[in-house]
């Protein structure tokens, strides 16, 4: 089943099916960030299609995508500074509305990151930026999305925090998710992904496995160092 | 009991505190900059003012029809509001204020330069209601904007506004239709400001184009400021100090605007938060000493 199929970012082209984790791994400015915002419907393709579950969603605003349950996790921890984790992670639940899901949901979250528990009623901006990442996180997760979008989760984290984040992403995986993972880091990326694609300016070079893309003598020496 | 003079003065302060109230739901928890608030008290006081005067409407039926209309001009105005963004936004509303101003000004259903007369107060039980009376009125117009205000701040709408003063596009990104609420917010807000508009007609008995100006949006703008924008405390203490402050002061009341565009260009530089904002200085002050004061219980 094609989760979304997208042609828009200067000829590319690629899908990410029900229970997939993918990457796209690429040098800064080849465009990774602007196929997950073109994703969300932050921005706007100016030809090509975007569908999701078979049904064209190219025109459709982003808050009407997030209501089908694609979620973004934006590059630099977006999350709202001003309002409190509990806050931040009800947005996250938004279109749920129900309280008994809303309840759900948070609970969820603080067992995921139990460090975000203790902190329930402290502003965002008052957690350090490992914590902040994982409130991007759970927030996005809060709402049950179908498709999580993760851009550049790694960075600017601590190694150990890095380590733990692509351990959470691996987790979510396990559990179902169906994630698109946007990387700088394509050693981690590709250590945790099911399926992967190189985007360089102009469009998608290679595609395969996450373990064929590792192996690839290109891709070894563009971008794993080796 | 009190001086008429005192319920006079006291009674203009409760109408500004209405307004006040109103205009932060959509400047400070919606965080939809706007210079044009006291358009919208006209559109409320000419409303409730042409049904009293000429339709022969009593004033409850009348205060009520000012809100809905009130409401729903802000509803109507605020779709050329959405494109644009903070500063533009600020130029947008402002021009809203002037072309409703110079309508009432020009046009001479609305009166024009003479404005309307002949405006009664309030009746109940066949009797026109006393200056305490109609002090009552205004109070619990205020109670009731307050539990609207504490209502919206709890539910979801509260935190959609919070979110899309924050980050508008995040706000999208998790599914709240940003259209929506800041239409709402303008909305109720201009509800709020149309009730104090017929409040205000219907206590002075006459009104003029002038009372409605862009001067006027900046008094109710500056309160909002001065006291906290966003918060609830913040309006309404900033709506009775600088309410008052005219009353205490002649140069201050002749020079209103000035003292109060200066007010505003201080406070924006140094004091963000007003007086009472989460971040001024008295309420970290009171949150530093209470945090001192902790360990000591222990």
């Amino acid at each position: 089943m094609t989760y979304g199929e997208f042609a828009a970012v200067r000829g590319v082209s690629f899908d990410v099916r029900d229970g997939d984790l993918v990457t796209i791994i690429g040098a800064n400015g080849a465009g990774k960030s602007t196929i997950l915002r073109s994703i969300m419907g932050l921005l706007r393709p100016r030809a090509g299609k975007i569908l999701f579950r078979g049904e064209d969603i190219t025109a459709e605003p982003g808050y009407l995508r997030a209501r089908r349950g694609i979620s973004l996790v934006p590059e630099g921890r977006r999350i709202l500074p001003d309002l409190t984790v509990e806050e931040n992670l009800r947005l996250g639940t938004y279109f749920l509305q129900d309280a008994g899901e809303v309840a759900a949901e948070l609970e969820r979250a603080y067992i995921l990151f139990p460090q975000l528990r203790a902190r329930g009623r402290q502003r965002g901006k008052t957690l350090s930026g490992g914590e902040q990442q994982m409130l991007a996180i759970a927030r996005a997760l809060a709402g049950r999305p179908r498709l999580l979008l993760l851009d550049e989760v790694s960075l600017g984290l601590m190694p150990t925090l890095v380590e733990q984040t692509f351990q959470t992403i691996k987790e979510l995986h396990r559990q179902g998710a169906t994630i698109l993972l946007v990387e700088q880091n394509a050693r981690m990326a590709l250590s945790v992904a099911t399926r992967g694609y190189v985007l360089e300016t102009g469009g998608i070079t290679l595609s395969g496995t996450a373990a064929e893309l590792a192996a690839d003598p290109k891709v070894k020496r563009a971008y794993l160092g080796g | 009991m009190l001086s008429g003079y005192v319920v006079t003065v006291l009674i203009t302060i409760g109408i500004y505190v209405i307004l006040a109230l109103s205009l932060n739901m959509i400047t400070g928890y919606a965080g939809q900059i706007s210079l044009g608030h006291a358009a919208f008290m006209g559109i409320g006081a000419y409303t409730s003012a042409l049904l009293y005067t000429r339709a022969e409407f009593s004033f409850w039926p009348a205060f009520l029809v000012a809100g809905l209309v009130a409401g729903a001009v802000g509803a109507v105005l605020a779709i050329p509001c959405l494109r644009v963004r903070e500063d533009f936004l600020a130029i947008t509303t402002m021009g809203i204020n002037f072309v409703v101003e110079a309508t009432f000004l020009y046009v001479p259903f609305f009166g024009a330069g003479m404005g309307i007369g002949g405006i009664n107060p309030p009746s109940l039980f066949g009797s026109e209601i006393s200056k305490p009376g109609f002090l009552l009125l205004v109070i619990g117009v205020i109670a009731a904007v307050i539990t609207v205000d504490r209502w919206l701040a709890r539910s979801w709408i509260g935190l959609a506004w919070a979110a899309i003063r924050e980050d508008e596009a995040a706000a999208g990104t998790m599914g709240i239709d940003v259209v929506r609420f800041k239409v709402l917010a303008f909305t109720l807000g201009s509800a709020g400001a149309g009730l104090a508009g017929s409040l205000y007609a219907h206590f002075l008995t006459f009104i003029m184009p002038v009372n409605f100006g862009f001067g006027q949006s900046i008094v109710i703008l500056s309160m909002v400021v001065f006291g906290g924008i966003g918060t609830l405390r913040g309006p309404i203490v900033g709506a009775i100090l600088l309410g008052a402050l005219p009353e205490f002061s002649r140069p201050a009341m002749e020079y209103r605007t000035l003292l109060y565009g200066i007010l505003l260009l201080l406070l924006m530089r140094y004091q963000p938060d007003g007086i009472l904002g989460e971040r001024s200085l008295l309420v970290r002050g009171w949150h530093a000493l209470r945090q001192q004061a902790a360990p000591m219980k222990n």
